[in-house]
């Protein structure tokens, strides 16, 4: 197999003896980790003890809770396009990750999780923090694996590094029971992982189908973009800026997607799904031709699937084949990544000017400007929107910023208003709608991309989830900003018990404390304001502060996001009130 | 993927090839459960081919959900490569045991008849029972049950379905592929590629 002499494998380096926690620390170092996000415990404390030996080189981060601990190597990798390290001990430690893996598995992050394990010998016997963690985190995983010989290690990790970052990518959880960690073994070397026979990352790309593709865009009258997070993880944003520019066809989003195409693109015609603009999700029950780029067709974007695009033929092009063809039928399946397929696409698409089509999404964003839009960016009532604040933030950091937000109403406001100018400036979790993770994503993020400013975007429900994470960004000294919108209820809830459940407000009407007095217990400065003469101020004091900064706004309390397709309902159904 | 109206159901066999990892039948086995599918017969097994397992696992959907399910399962990793096949594209045998008291059988000749017209044949012969065996589809091996009941059938077991597809040429040609499929550059250099079943082996 070997073609060129410069490829030959480098000769095995002469063996050492060291432990399976060392060989770990070293795997660790060969991936070209920085930062591993953890907490330590009984069962991994060998781990520690070998990473004792390695701060200067491998930095860790002491979270609160095992739970902030894997978001923020979910906001880490979302941010930086690495893998995410994550480390806790065995039982209450490793199923503390069971939400971060479900919620990065749905929302394909890459993650590398070791946790720590009973001795083998102990395993099965209702040992002291013993769970049964490979399976219940089987269904959340893209791949997992116990090792129970040190000498597994180096080899495992290779192959846990290479799943979680190649193909479709995602979470895998690596566990290591606690004499594996403390065993001596003969350490030759660490050799990264590229093949395995039994895991195909990519489908083989059919060339046919993109003929096919090509046809029927070529044909088309009126055909319509979706694009999801797919464009970004496969690092194919320049390949999908000029196929959208070539064709000439208008392009919307889903939440993940958001800046893979610039804000103000002018192809860019907004977000997708219950909460998305009005045009774009009126206008996909009118196109021709449909063509989704790594996106999976989720409920939250499709509505009623038996309504949604009849009218049009399907073109999908995605890594995991099961997205093609898996909820809406697909007329051309275009297998293959998408920094692959787009190029041949582009190719053989004409170079077209779609301005009529382009001009009903205008009129249909001039509608949702004037009933929606405007009242939301610049209210003239006297309570202040979450709109306004997101507005606000848009111009003074000039679209720059990365824009962390939780889940709720505001995750929505802040989605569709944020300002992107740059790729991976949006983070939130979308496939599993987590609460409580941004706080921990955003301090994930700043170690992921220390020069950018990162704002965290959060519901006051939310924020009390994980706040205990602010003691992580107090002892590891970062600048994270944290802008609570806080409408003193759980919006969202109460928002569908306003409009499906006869306004019947049943426990969502939530107190906080004072958050800037717990901000400040934590050494991080804060300001509460409830006047707009103070916001843009107040914005501007969190932006050029020095270090971490806590701003809370209250916000207009019962305010509701539109445009909203019901549940249930077509996305041409969106209501606009 | 295309003009698929196959809305009735019916069973299906589907033939999955896996590595033998622990933890690769859970991980299978929930992509049913998900969906709230019932396993009819499952049997999982040593392939011809030496570390390489195969299941057969038998339901009864559309032959739109199968390939969706067929799909998930080929995804994980471990898993080499799904068929599914409806019976007619099989070769399917069970095979049954049934457990008789041996007097009966010993005083009443008529019952070694049934036995011969079934194709069953006896396995172990004691004082106080007898145990046939037979192989055949199920409704061959129903039939002897109905036969057998009145001369007190003590017990009786069936095993997991097996199958062979009609159409295929074997599995070799296929893992040669997935072994040979082309590594692109980089991955000469992992010395490990030669001895992958020893890397990988887990």
């Amino acid at each position: 197999m070997l073609t060129k002499e410069k490829q030959a494998p480098a000769s095995p380096r002469e063996a050492k003896t060291i432990s399976g926690a060392e060989a770990l620390i070293l795997a660790l170092l060969e991936e070209k980790v920085d930062t591993v996000f953890g907490y330590p415990g009984g069962a991994i404390m060998p781990v520690y003890d070998a990473l004792y030996d390695y701060t200067a080189k491998l930095n860790h981060v002491l979270v609160r809770h095992e739970q902030g601990g894997i978001h923020a190597g979910q906001g880490y990798a979302r941010s930086s396009g690495k893998v995410g390290v994550v480390f806790a001990t065995s039982g209450p430690g490793a199923t503390n990750l069971v939400t971060g893996l479900a919620d990065a598995q749905i929302d394909s992050t890459p993650l590398v999780c070791i946790t720590g394990q009973v001795f083998a010998h102990l395993l099965g016997t209702d040992a002291f923090q013993e769970t049964d963690i490979l399976n219940i985190t089987t269904p959340v995983t893209k791949w997992n694996y116990q090792v129970t010989d040190a000498s597994e290690i180096p080899d495992v990790l290779a192959k846990a590094f290479y799943i979680a970052r190649s193909g479709r990518p995602g979470p895998v959880l690596i566990d290591i029971t606690k004499n594996a960690q403390l065993q001596q073994f003969e350490f030759t070397g660490y050799q990264p992982c590229r093949h395995i026979r039994s895991y195909k990352p990519k489908p083989t790309v059919r060339h046919e189908y993109i003929v096919e593709a090509a046809e029927l865009i070529n044909q088309a009258r009126k055909p319509f973009i979706l694009w999801g997070q797919g464009v970004m993880l496969g690092t194919a944003e320049q390949e999908f800026k000029a196929f959208v520019e070539k064709s000439g066809i208008p392009a919307a989003w889903t939440i993940l997607g958001a800046g893979a195409l610039p804000t103000d693109h002018p192809q860019n015609v907004g977000m997708l799904g219950m909460h998305g603009n009005y045009g774009p999700n009126v206008l996909t029950n009118e196109c021709d031709v449909l063509i989704a780029i790594g996106m999976r067709f989720d409920d939250r974007v499709t509505g009623r699937l038996d309504k949604y695009a009849k009218q049009a033929k399907v073109i999908h092009l995605d890594i995991d084949p099961t997205e093609i063809g898996k909820n809406v039928p697909v007329t051309v399946p275009v297998w293959g990544d998408c920094k692959e397929t787009l190029p041949l696409l582009t190719q053989l698409v004409e170079a077209k000017e779609h301005q009529e089509w382009l001009q009903q999404f205008r009129k249909y964003n001039d509608q949702e400007v004037e009933a929606v839009i405007q009242e939301e960016l610049f209210p003239t009532s006297e309570e202040m929107t979450m709109g306004e604040v997101m507005q606000q933030l848009n111009e003074l950091t000039d679209g720059n910023a990365i824009v962390v937000s939780d889940v709720g109403q505001h995750q929505m406001v802040a989605c569709r208003y944020a300002r992107l100018n740059h790729t991976r400036s949006n983070i939130t979790s979308g496939g599993l709608g987590t609460m409580g993770f941004a706080l921990p994503a955003a301090i994930g993020a700043k170690f992921g991309t220390p020069d950018r400013t990162v704002v965290a975007v959060i519901g006051d429900g939310g924020f009390q989830m994980t706040l205990q994470e602010m003691g992580t960004i107090m002892q590891s000294g970062i600048d994270v900003k944290i802008l609570i919108l806080n409408n003193r209820f759980l919006g969202m809830v109460r928002q569908w018990q306003e409009l499906f459940h006869e306004r019947r407000y049943s426990f969502v009407d939530i107190t906080s404390p004072d958050f800037v007095k717990v901000a400040s217990g934590y050494g991080i400065s804060g300001k509460s304001i409830n006047r707009r003469e103070e916001l843009r101020m107040a914005l501007q004091e969190m932006l050029s502060h020095k270090g971490s900064f806590l701003l809370e706004v209250m916000v207009t309390k019962e305010n509701n996001v539109f445009p909203m397709v019901p549940q249930g309902c077509s996305v041409s159904e969106i209501r606009l009130k | 993927m295309r003009n698929e109206t196959h809305t009735d159901k019916q069973e299906f066999n589907i033939t999955v090839y896996t590595e033998n990892h622990i933890g690769l039948l859970t991980r299978v086995a929930i992509i049913f459960s998900r969906r709230k599918i019932n396993v009819e017969s499952l049997n999982t097994s040593p392939s011809e081919i030496e570390g390489i397992h195969r299941f057969n696992i038998v339901i009864t959907e559309t032959a739109e959900v199968v390939r969706k399910i067929a799909g998930q399962i080929e995804k994980q990793v471990g898993v080499l490569k799904v068929y599914f096949n409806t019976n007619q594209d099989v070769i399917w045998q069970e095979m049954a045991l049934y457990k008789v008291p041996t007097d009966v059988i010993a005083e009443r000749a008529v019952v070694e008849r049934l036995l011969r017209e079934n194709g069953a044949r006896a396995v172990v012969i004691r004082k106080d029972y007898t145990v046939f065996e037979t192989t055949g589809q199920r409704e061959e091996t129903d039939n002897l049950i109905k036969v057998l009941e009145p001369y007190g059938l003590i017990e009786f077991v069936r095993s997991a379905r097996i199958a062979i597809i009609k159409d295929s040429e074997g599995f070799h040609r296929k893992l040669q592929e997935f072994e040979q499929s082309e590594p692109g550059d980089e991955v000469v250099e992992n010395e490990y590629l030669s001895s992958r079943e020893k890397v990988f082996t887990m």
